[in-house]
């Protein structure tokens, strides 16, 4: 689980272009939107085809979204629990 | 009768060099643009960290603009600022990442953060975000630079007081080699006329 954060964290800043954070400046907890790293709503975009390519994760359901990327911890919880890949 | 209009700052971009009104502000020894753009961004004091979303072109349309709005007498507040670019290569360097993103059926993963960008007005739309400017724009495909359109309509946006300034230019990305920004900030102001023969020769220069 750790490692998946770490991974997430890394993968998060390189394919979300966030050229102003490093690993260490994201907590497990912070907010990934809003007030958080501030993603928009093309960046969520991103994070679902990040789930599906790497990780074998189709969200059907966007609406789920919200609760999934809420966090580096939750969307870590989610792979674990729905992974293929 | 037609107010006179001036050409008040332009700023060209082009083999790592930065140049605004004719004088070297910025030079770099970047192996790629990406890398050059970035260490543009830096030397401005930059902290608009949506600058990174952006391709290539929106990138140097961006940075001229803020080259020459940092110059510019013009109050981007209560001014209105209309923006038409051109160039010949539409967004193609960002289409050709797309279209590599989706060639292989078996690992089909479209980038909808390179998508967006599949379109050159988008960095019209940053310009505009970024500066507030609710405004008069257009981006056409052109084979080169025309000078005679954009002194046309540039000229005529004013004088019909669809704006009181105009940001208009020339720019190209067609790969990391082959760049190029030349843009301009028309108003009433400045010492350069607004005409086709100087849009011409500052291009050229």
């Amino acid at each position: 689980m750790e490692n998946l954060k770490q991974e997430l964290k890394a993968k998060i800043i390189e394919n979300l272009n966030l050229e102003d954070f490093k690993v260490e400046d994201i907590d497990d907890n912070d907010s990934l939107f809003g007030d958080g790293l501030g993603l928009d709503s093309i960046d969520a975009l991103e994070l679902i085809v990040m789930l599906d390519k790497d990780y074998g994760i189709k969200i059907s359901d966007p609406k789920k979204g919200k609760d999934i990327f809420e966090s580096i911890q939750t969307m870590a919880q989610f792979i674990m629990d729905n992974k293929t890949k | 009768m037609n107010t006179k209009l001036h050409i008040q700052s332009y700023c060209k971009i082009k083999d790592n060099t930065v140049t605004l009104d004719g004088n070297v502000v910025f030079k770099d020894n970047a192996d790629d643009l990406k890398s050059f753009l970035k260490s543009t961004y830096k030397h401005l004091n930059l902290k608009y960290g949506k600058f990174f979303k952006m391709d290539s072109l929106s990138k140097i349309a961006f940075l001229a603009s803020e080259f020459i709005f940092n110059k510019s007498q013009i109050d981007r507040k209560s001014d209105t600022i209309a923006i038409v670019f051109s160039n010949n290569a539409s967004s193609l360097e960002t289409d050709r990442k797309h279209q590599k993103s989706i060639d292989n059926a078996d690992d089909y993963f479209p980038s909808p953060t390179i998508f967006v960008y599949t379109l050159p007005n988008i960095g019209i739309g940053e310009i505009s975000i970024r500066h507030q400017l609710k405004s008069e724009n257009a981006f056409f495909v052109f084979n080169n630079y025309n000078a005679e359109f954009h002194y046309t309509y540039e000229n005529s946006l004013i004088q019909s007081k669809k704006a009181d300034a105009v940001l208009g230019g020339w720019i190209n990305v067609d790969d990391d080699k082959n760049y190029e920004a030349f843009v301009y900030l028309v108003s009433k102001k400045g010492e350069i006329e607004h005409n086709k023969k100087q849009l011409n020769k500052l291009y050229l220069k």
